[in-house]
């Protein structure tokens, strides 16, 4: 239980500090809108089958290159002050720290993608109510393995040399199954019935996240060890 | 006869790559000591204090502190320690206030906001709690890193050159907190490169130098002044 208390306390301290600063939410905002509208002016707009092909991946790109802004804001914080060192230095296992973290950064991109989402249907005429369920469902889904693999990696990536490179180095690799399950469900929402294979992305959507939620707690020790 | 130490060290091994930051370091330290680990830049002091702190994993050796083995058991040797170091290690987008209670909840604190507000009194804060610590000046912000470290009680209080940037009167002050913690029977280990402020207070002094404790001494301030500066004269006579 106090591992959980803990864990809720940094995800406090991280919210607080983001609705003072609004660093992250910002950033990504502002590339998430300004990506879905050049893809507005770069397809086609009558063309609704294109819209059904492209559409789910042009989403998720935009999810994912937002919340990369968002990832590189994830141990900023920490870094001012060297306050990390405080957080090590506290009574807690080091997994509560990331579970802390990992829910905030969950938190801004959700946030941020529910503001994409809704520009997005309406630059590209989508009729999102009917699909709003199942939509927030894969997001949700998606945004939480991204977010799990993000921070470990946000936190392997924070001490070296251009770690704004590095970790969209070593993330997007990593969550490329991830993605492709997410286009992938996305894609069967679209259509209309859902496609046949949706049961089996959102099936291998929770077992990524089981797996990809679980390791960093187990890990999250050996990553912050000097 | 000395009792139980409430920090010991047994043939403590460091290494960075293939740097060696400590080699075999021995050491016990008892309650109510004021310990000054003195020495050059990159001597291994911070290595010796983040160690302690499990902050660092050492390569071998044994690390206890208040009877807790801190290699296998870091949580519950770090719930006896607290630490100020040259940073202050707080959140700047915080009041201090928020700073205090976010440290409270981490360390599970019961009477959180009775504890916050005896610290803030005790650093001089309480008028300026409810301002973000972006605003606050050196001096403010290290009363309030002590206020942290100190919050949850603890039995030992590790400093890394906790006076570097402050200006004379917020010295002054860390030296008399400094003096009362100890008076209440608790143990300060502090690391300093600065003869003159690692004098003041402490009752035992340890020259750190490539990673080893190179001589331990207690006596006056001025036997310690000569001593120091005699081993800094060889050491730079071994070097050249």
């Amino acid at each position: 239980m106090t591992f959980f208390k803990q864990a809720g306390a940094i995800f406090w301290k991280d919210v607080l500090t983001e609705f003072r600063t609004k660093d992250a939410l910002t950033s990504m905002l502002l590339f998430g809108l300004l990506v879905i509208l050049m893809f507005h002016f770069a397809f086609d707009q009558a063309d609704s089958l294109q819209m059904d092909h492209y559409g789910p991946g042009l989403l998720w790109i935009t999810f994912v290159f937002a919340g990369l802004l968002g990832m590189n804001r994830a141990f900023a914080g920490e870094r001012e002050n060297d306050s990390l060192q405080a957080l090590k230095l506290a009574p807690l296992s080091w997994g509560a720290i990331y579970l802390g973290k990992m829910l905030a950064n969950l938190v801004f991109m959700l946030v941020a993608e529910s503001v994409i989402l809704s520009c997005f249907a309406v630059f590209f005429d989508f009729d999102l109510l009917p699909r709003l369920g199942r939509m927030c469902g894969i997001t949700l889904l998606g945004t939480l393995g991204f977010a799990s693999i993000g921070t470990i990696l946000a936190a392997i990536s924070m001490n070296t040399r251009m770690s704004e490179v590095m970790l969209p180095l070593l993330l997007l690799p990593i969550t490329l199954p991830l993605v492709i399950g997410a286009v992938n469900s996305t894609a069967a929402i679209f259509t209309d019935p859902p496609g046949e294979f949706l049961g089996f992305w959102v099936k291998f959507l929770v077992v990524f996240n089981i797996i990809f939620v679980t390791l960093p707690l187990l890990l999250f020790d050996y990553v912050l060890e000097e | 006869m000395a009792g139980a130490p409430v920090v010991r060290l047994e043939k403590v091994e460091k290494w960075f790559g293939r740097t060696s930051a400590l080699r075999g370091v021995n050491l016990s330290i008892q309650p109510g000591e004021f310990v000054v680990f003195l020495g050059r830049n990159g001597a291994g002091k911070s290595t010796l204090l983040r160690v302690v702190a499990r902050l660092v994993r050492p390569n071998s050796g044994y690390v206890e502190v208040c009877g807790v083995d801190v290699l296998r058991h870091p949580e519950a040797g770090r719930e006896k320690l607290g630490f100020v170091a040259h940073s202050s290690y707080l959140y700047r987008n915080l009041t201090a206030f928020e700073n205090l209670q976010f440290f409270a909840r981490l360390y599970s604190l019961s009477d959180a906001e009775e504890r916050i507000n005896r610290g803030l009194r005790w650093v001089g804060l309480e008028k300026s709690a409810q301002r973000p610590i972006h605003g606050f000046s050196r001096g403010m912000q290290q009363r309030l890193s002590i206020a942290r470290a100190t919050l949850h009680d603890p039995e030992v209080l590790l400093l890394d050159e906790p006076f570097s940037g402050l200006d004379l009167e917020a010295s002054e002050l860390l030296r008399e907190w400094l003096q009362s913690f100890v008076a209440h029977g608790k143990t300060v280990l502090m690391a300093t490169h600065d003869l003159e402020q690692g004098l003041q207070g402490a009752r035992r002094w340890a020259f750190v130098d490539q990673g080893k404790i190179a001589e331990e001494l207690t006596g006056t301030d001025a036997d310690i002044r000569d001593e120091y500066k005699k081993f800094l004269k060889e050491k730079r006579r071994d070097v050249l």
